[in-house]
Parts: C-alpha cells; sequence; structure tokens
C-alpha cells in the first residue's frame, strides 16, 4: 500500500485542491476540509488568503498562549497574519467577493448536480445553518473548488442529476474534489477526470447518482505537486 | 465632547420592540457590555440585524438565551442551538440574508440608497417575492435598504469627540453599522483625549455617533 492510499480522506482532498492553487493569487477557503488545503501550500508561493470577516493575508493559528480576540478566521478561530497583510471591513471584504477580485475560493457541498450548481448552505426541516458568505463566494469568485467527502453518512449520494436541497447559486462551480474523484462540470455535463489512488472508474460511477462523462483513459491523482 | 453613559444609561434609551443593530462576527467585535446589560434588564420583542447568531455564550447569545428577541435578520445560525430551537417553536423569527448582501443593504440606509442590485441569490429561495432587474443585459436582485432604531458598535479606541477606531477582524460590520442605526452607540474598549487619534486613523467620525459608554473602570 502506498502512503497515499493511507491517507485520511480529508487530508487526501485537501492535498489534491493545494494543486488548484496558483502562486500570487488571492484565495478564500471555506470552513471544514477547505481549511485544510493551506496545510499543503509552500508560505513562500505568495498566496494570500482571505477571511470574508475582513483579512486579507490571514496566517496559521499562533502560537500558544500569543492569540489576540480581535483576529479570528471567518470560523472564529485564532489564527495570525503574515507579512503584508491588511484587515478591511465587511462591506470591503464582499465587495472583494462580489467584485470578481478573488482568484478562487474552495468551498464545502452537500449536493452538486449535473449542471454543476451546489447546494451547501441548509436541509429543510432538518438543519438551516444559513448562508453565511457562501452565495456571495460562489456567485462572485473567478474559480469554485468544491471540496468533500464523495458521499453523506449513510451512503447517499451528493453528487446527483439535480439538487434537491436549496442552491447555493446558480452557478457553475469550475471543480469537484472527493476523496475518490476530481469531477469537472462543462456544458455537455460531468467529466470524471482523475481518480483517487486504488480508486476505479466503476466505484466512482457506482457512488454518484449523476451521469459521469469518461473521455479515453481516466488519470490517477496527482498528489505529488503540492508540498 | 460627550457625557460618557454608564451601560445602565445606554440600555434605558432602547424599549422594547426596538430594531438594533449589533456588530461583530463571532462575537469578534460586538458590544459584549452592552448585549449582557439588554439581557440581563430582561428586554422583550427586540429585532436584532447582526451577522450571525454566534454561539450561546457568544456575540448575540445572551440576548436569545434570554428571550429578548422577536426576529433575528442575519447571515448564520448554525452554531446556536437557542436560535434552532426558538425558530422551530416559532417563538423567533428567522430572515437569513447572505452576507454581502446583508452589509450592503445596512450601507444603503446608511448612505442614503434605496436598495442594492446584487447577482448574489438569484436563482435561489432568497431570490422568492423580489423583483430582478436588468442592467446592461445582466440580471440583478433588487435588495430594500436596512435601517435600524440603534446601532451598537465596539471599538477599540474612542475620543472625547467620538471619533472611533477598530481592530484587526474586530472591525467587520462596525464602520457600516455606524452609518446606520438612527441613535449610534459606541462601546470602546478605550477612552483617550482628542488628538490621540491621527485622522487617517478615523473610521467612524464622532459625528456619527450619539453616545459613549464609559470605559471599564
Amino acid at each position: 500500500m502506498t502512503e497515499t492510499e493511507k491517507m485520511d480522506p480529508k487530508e487526501l482532498i485537501a492535498r489534491r485542491c493545494a494543486a488548484e492553487v496558483k502562486p500570487h493569487t488571492l484565495v478564500n477557503l471555506g470552513i471544514g476540509i477547505p481549511t485544510l488545503v493551506s496545510d499543503h501550500l509552500d508560505e513562500g508561493m505568495g498566496v494570500f488568503f482571505q477571511a470574508e470577516n475582513g483579512v486579507v493575508g490571514m496566517g496559521r493559528r499562533p502560537p500558544e498562549g500569543m492569540s489576540d480576540r480581535h483576529l479570528t478566521d471567518a470560523g472564529g478561530s485564532f489564527v495570525s497574519a503574515v507579512p503584508g497583510a491588511s484587515t478591511i471591513d465587511s462591506a470591503f471584504s464582499f465587495g472583494l467577493i462580489r467584485g470578481g477580485h478573488l482568484d478562487l475560493t474552495v468551498l464545502g457541498g452537500l449536493q452538486v448536480d449535473q449542471r454543476g450548481y451546489l447546494a451547501n448552505w441548509m436541509i429543510p426541516g432538518v438543519y438551516v445553518p444559513g448562508m453565511g458568505g457562501a452565495m456571495d463566494l460562489v456567485t462572485g469568485a473567478k474559480r469554485v473548488i468544491v471540496a468533500m467527502i464523495h458521499s453523506a453518512k449513510g451512503g447517499q449520494p451528493k453528487i446527483v442529476p439535480e439538487c434537491s436541497l436549496p442552491l447555493t447559486a446558480e452557478r457553475r462551480v469550475d471543480l469537484i474534489v472527493t476523496e475518490m474523484a476530481v469531477i469537472r462540470p462543462e456544458d455537455d455535463g460531468l467529466h470524471l477526470i482523475e481518480t483517487a489512488p486504488g480508486v476505479t472508474v466503476a466505484e466512482v460511477r457506482a457512488a454518484t447518482a449523476a451521469d459521469l462523462i469518461v473521455r479515453g483513459d481516466v488519470p490517477e491523482m496527482d498528489l505529488s505537486r503540492s508540498c | 465632547m460627550y457625557q460618557a453613559l454608564t451601560v445602565d444609561e445606554a440600555v434605558e434609551l432602547i424599549p422594547d420592540g426596538a430594531s438594533v443593530m449589533l456588530s461583530g462576527f463571532m462575537g469578534v467585535g460586538t458590544p459584549d457590555r452592552m448585549v449582557r446589560a439588554l439581557a440581563d434588564a430582561g428586554k422583550k420583542d427586540l429585532t436584532v440585524i447582526v451577522n450571525d447568531a454566534a454561539r450561546p455564550d457568544r456575540g448575540v447569545g445572551p440576548l436569545v438565551a434570554a428571550r429578548c428577541l422577536r426576529k433575528f435578520i442575519g447571515s448564520h445560525i448554525g452554531l446556536n442551538p437557542d436560535v434552532q430551537e426558538q425558530m422551530r417553536e416559532g417563538t423567533l423569527e428567522v430572515e437569513l440574508v447572505p452576507q454581502g448582501t446583508l452589509v450592503e443593504r445596512i450601507r444603503a440606509a446608511g448612505v442614503g440608497l434605496g436598495g442594492v442590485l446584487t447577482p448574489t441569490g438569484l436563482g435561489t429561495k432568497v431570490a422568492e417575492g423580489k423583483q430582478v432587474i436588468e442592467v446592461e443585459g445582466k440580471p440583478y436582485l433588487l435588495e430594500p435598504p436596512l435601517g435600524a432604531d440603534f446601532a451598537l458598535i465596539a471599538a477599540r479606541s474612542c475620543d472625547y469627540v467620538g471619533n472611533l477606531t477598530y481592530m484587526l477582524t474586530a472591525t467587520n460590520f462596525n464602520p457600516i453599522m455606524a452609518l446606520a442605526g438612527r441613535v449610534v452607540i459606541a462601546e470602546p474598549e478605550e477612552i483617550v483625549p482628542v488628538g490621540m487619534i491621527p485622522p487617517d486613523a478615523v473610521k467612524t467620525p464622532g459625528a456619527l455617533v450619539n453616545h459613549v459608554i464609559r470605559r471599564v473602570a
């Protein structure tokens, strides 16, 4: 068994997403798996992380006892700021997001459908957390990647013909990264473009309710590009 | 020059049934002393406009726990079970607004605009019952301005004429809400003499601030 086959599914997703982050860009990472993406990036890449509560240039968790209660990420956890960071108010922060100044956002998902539409903010009658900044992020970011576990607890598919949960935006996301596969939504549907190490195309199809388009041999995820 | 109010004096200004803007993001940059005093005073039927419901012991949490709210307008309630419970009971009305839309609606009220045209929410539940307006070939949702009777502001520093500064991510909704409350009450961490805050560092001019809360002795 290789090292990647033993990798925690969330770590695998984060590592694959990290390979999508380009140097010298402005990036927003959502709560949960997306937050892990920064752990797989070289600090020298010149990537600035934006958090919607108003920081451009968010850094890692501060050393024990060194946190400041005025500086947190969008989940309310203490963070640090990198050299060159700036802080902004909420209107400016969402101006960056909605105004097309954000190069990439990586967000979690409850469902993604055949059209590439994402649902990630409520399960009617069960749990209503609210959309927070998700609708603005999906509407406004230049590139949207959904990072999620392939199936729901209990095994129900999350990649479906049409979202049954309320949509986050009427916008086709750019990429779906799971612990089983990388899927790219396009005009003609969902293209299966990579499988995770040790996962077959048939296994991905079996765990996916939406049709997947497969052109030729599907390569295995390259997890060596990130650090 | 302000006569700084005690927290209790400030709370007396706010009647039951008032609409109150409360700054903060997960309780960071929230005027906590005002929140606790409003909860202790047993205020009723408040409409609160705040980014998120934080947690039961943070941000707006104590006001929810003390059942002071009739309506909550904000973007996220997922980490406060009290809100979820009161919403299910039907005792608390919740209006969820995308965060970027929320801040722009508040800004619109504060700067005299008749609303906001935003692409956020198009084709979702948020668009239900709202007008879609096309500008230069692109559709936008028309979102109305959102003002309030009071804006409660958490500042880092305040000088004797009410100029305010904020710190790091505790800034968030504060400078926007300071424009949009008909009465603006600032709760600073420190009060400093005029001249201590350089003009370029002032984020909310004192002209917007009606009352200042005394610092903790």
